[in-house]
């Protein structure tokens, strides 16, 4: 077989396409639910209703949502640019420490939120800083060494929790003293279960929208990524750009774990994020990288989570479901993807 | 320091880093032969642990071990399909692939796992491979405890390391796979199809990345546990870069890097290891992985074409 460029591809293919690869992955969920025993459908509405069938399953969504957002933006600032941050985990602990280090004393006015928060952005740009820049000085593939490092900074984080950054009062278990009212991301609504956290991930998605469309670096960031060849020869500042980008994906990465400790935990413990940072790379590239669509694939995949956890309290199918379906989703749908832009001929 | 001498010359810390060192060579080798073919395989740490499951799994079920040791390359050579089905002849990203292929094979374990065991809060045990006592090699002193009371699988993964480098260096299949991996025209040209070729480096390398994680399992512990595989997987990506793409250099890289970390858990047992938290030594394996590439990274000749997806026909 072969593939051959399409030249102008019809609305149909592009649209059909993926909606395609979202079937098919629901046909998994159904075979997956039969698998364990259960009644497919029964499976399926479970996982809707419990993902936004009332209002508290609606806002657990979305509060899963933020940090999704978050991670899925950092993946997709990165891998605009063919930066592999596969660290995006890391990142996200280095925003959690900063969170707590700042919101357990350090400072006591409410100005303590937004200079965590830069902090926070800080710390995360500056773990991923050291993969960039030996790959851009050392040539060293970052893929492997931003992996190596989420190994890292959980065990960094295992010692903190059980050492300097102990609760004393915590029983024991491995935990952060809980952060100060003046350091904790407040409610949007009061009496709803939603803090701000989600609203600032909204506007970070925003923000990176429009700092990929409408500022020369992010033309350069797009440049860089599609054609690094064409980029350098443009004149084009290939490392720098290439630094840049990482700073403001470590950045955001950061900003999933900050909020997390800042408006939805209170504190720091060791199981803050189940893969959060892995499960950006899903969110994004479902986006297609784009930062708007990243929002609306954050929401889904945080749904087909947090429906799965109900679902699997009901019935006998393994909440494992949930990662199932996204990395089915996932191969599904950069095929589809591909299948939009070329045709399969024999020979 | 005494205590580090006493470690060093010690026959059971040496015996400990052959037995370390065996996953890690199996899956070492498993993503060399992919990566001379011209293929990142990122699916690596998932297949460890499809290999660790369904081996463990088919010993539980009643299997014999190297029946275990079977199904796991059988399971992990099937994720190797899919990730060559997708990566060779639909060209698409490698990286976007190996990390799905690795997230798909590990949710598939824990839901297998789950499905097959709901009950269970412990890890159930299965009998697993005893060290092979070789008549008379095992009385040498030192040498015999060392070499001569490890378990069949680990002769099996060295064993497979030396026809790795046979096959890749001394027949004419393991030129065309290198071939395919630097210069994917010049095969096409021979009347060798580059997309067989590299995807049977796939599907054969997935296979001893399982076998490695079987490893784990069937003759190191005796149970199954979510996180054992536990970075091993990428930890074998930087061993090939650490090898610089040469089955004995990277197979001396697994030693190596098993060497420190023996060496981690037992300097954890003396005074130093009273003064340093324990997370250090556990952090060891990984820092070390990187250190590896920094120091690798001007020396080695990456092959030419790794990941770069062929279509034929097109310039």
């Amino acid at each position: 077989m072969r593939l051959e460029p399409i030249a102008n591809a019809s609305l149909a293919r592009r649209l059909g396409l993926p909606l395609a690869a979202l079937g098919a992955t629901v046909i998994v969920a159904g075979v997956l639910a039969l698998i364990a025993g259960a009644n497919p459908f029964a499976v399926l509405g479970q996982i809707v209703t419990g993902a936004v069938g009332s209002k508290f399953a609606l806002l657990e969504t979305l509060n899963r949502a933020t940090p999704l957002i978050f991670t899925g933006l950092a993946v997709a600032v990165a891998f605009k640019a063919k930066l592999w941050n596969i660290g995006a985990e890391a990142q996200l602990y280095a925003g959690a420490i900063i969170a707590v280090l700042m919101g357990t004393g350090a400072m006591e006015s409410p100005i303590v939120l937004p200079v965590s928060a830069l902090l926070a952005m800080a710390a995360g740009a500056l773990v991923l800083l050291g993969p960039v820049l030996l790959k851009t000085r050392l040539g060293v593939d970052e893929v492997v060494t931003t992996l190596l490092l989420n190994f890292i900074m959980l065990l960094f984080v295992s010692y903190l929790l059980e050492g300097p950054m102990k609760d004393p009062m915590g029983m024991g278990w491995p935990k952060s003293e809980p952060l100060i009212k003046d350091a904790r991301l407040p409610r949007i609504v009061e009496g709803l279960r939603l803090h701000w956290g989600f609203a600032l991930a909204l506007i970070a998605a925003v923000v990176v929208y429009i700092i990929e469309r409408r500022t020369t670096f992010g033309f350069e960031m797009r440049a860089v990524g599609s054609n690094l060849g064409a980029a350098r020869f443009a004149g084009i500042p290939v490392n720098r750009v290439l630094v840049q980008t990482a700073l403001l994906s470590g950045g955001l990465a950061a900003l999933a774990g900050w909020s997390e400790v800042a408006g939805l935990k209170g504190h720091l413990s060791q199981d803050l994020s189940p893969g959060f940072g892995y499960t950006g790379i899903i969110v994004a590239m479902l986006a297609l990288l784009n930062p708007i669509g990243v929002v609306g694939t954050a929401i889904f995949v945080a749904g087909i989570f947090v429906g799965s956890d109900a679902m699997s309290r009901a019935a006998v199918v393994p909440t494992y479901i949930a990662d199932m379906l996204l990395a089915s989703a996932l191969l599904f749908m950069v095929l589809a993807l591909l299948l939009t832009r070329v045709r399969v001929v024999r020979g | 320091m005494t205590d580090l001498i006493d470690i060093l010359i010690s026959a059971s810390f040496w015996a400990a880093v052959i037995r370390i060192a065996s996953p890690l060579i199996l899956a070492t080798m498993g993503e060399l032969i992919c990566e001379r073919a011209g293929i990142l395989n990122l699916g690596i740490e998932g297949i460890m642990v499809v290999g660790a499951f369904t081996g463990w799994l088919a010993v539980y079920q009643g299997m014999p071990l190297w029946g275990g040791v079977a199904v796991a390359m059988a399971a992990g050579m099937l994720f190797g399909l899919l990730h060559a089905t997708l990566t060779i002849p639909f060209g698409l990203s490698q990286h976007v692939v190996g990390l799905g292929v690795t997230l798909l094979a590990t949710s598939t374990s824990s839901f297998a796992y789950r499905l097959a065991l709901p009950e269970v809060t412990s890890p159930p045990k299965i009998v697993p491979f005893q060290p092979l006592d070789v008549p008379v090699f095992s009385d040498i002193p030192f040498l015999g405890e060392v070499l001569f009371t490890q378990t069949a699988f680990t002769w099996f993964a060295f064993t497979v390391a030396v026809l790795v480098s046979l096959v890749l260096f001394r027949t004419p299949l393991g030129l065309a796979i290198r071939a395919a991996g630097e210069n994917p025209s010049a095969v096409e040209a021979q009347g060798l199809s580059v997309t067989g070729l590299r995807m049977g480096a796939v599907i054969v390398g997935s296979g001893l990345m399982a076998m490695g994680g079987a490893f784990l399992t069937l003759s190191a512990f005796s149970s199954f546990f979510f996180e054992m595989v536990n970075g091993r997987g990428w930890i074998c990506v930087a061993l090939v870069v650490f090898g610089a793409w040469m089955p004995g250099k990277a197979a001396l890289g697994a030693i190596l890097f098993a060497a420190f970390d023996a060496l981690q858990i037992r300097l954890q047992q003396t005074p130093l290891g009273a003064d340093l938290p324990y997370q250090v030594f556990l952090m060891a394996p990984y820092v070390l992985s990187i250190l590896a590439l920094i120091l690798m990274s001007r020396r080695a000749e990456v092959p030419a074409a790794l990941m770069t997806a062929y279509n034929k026909g097109e310039r």
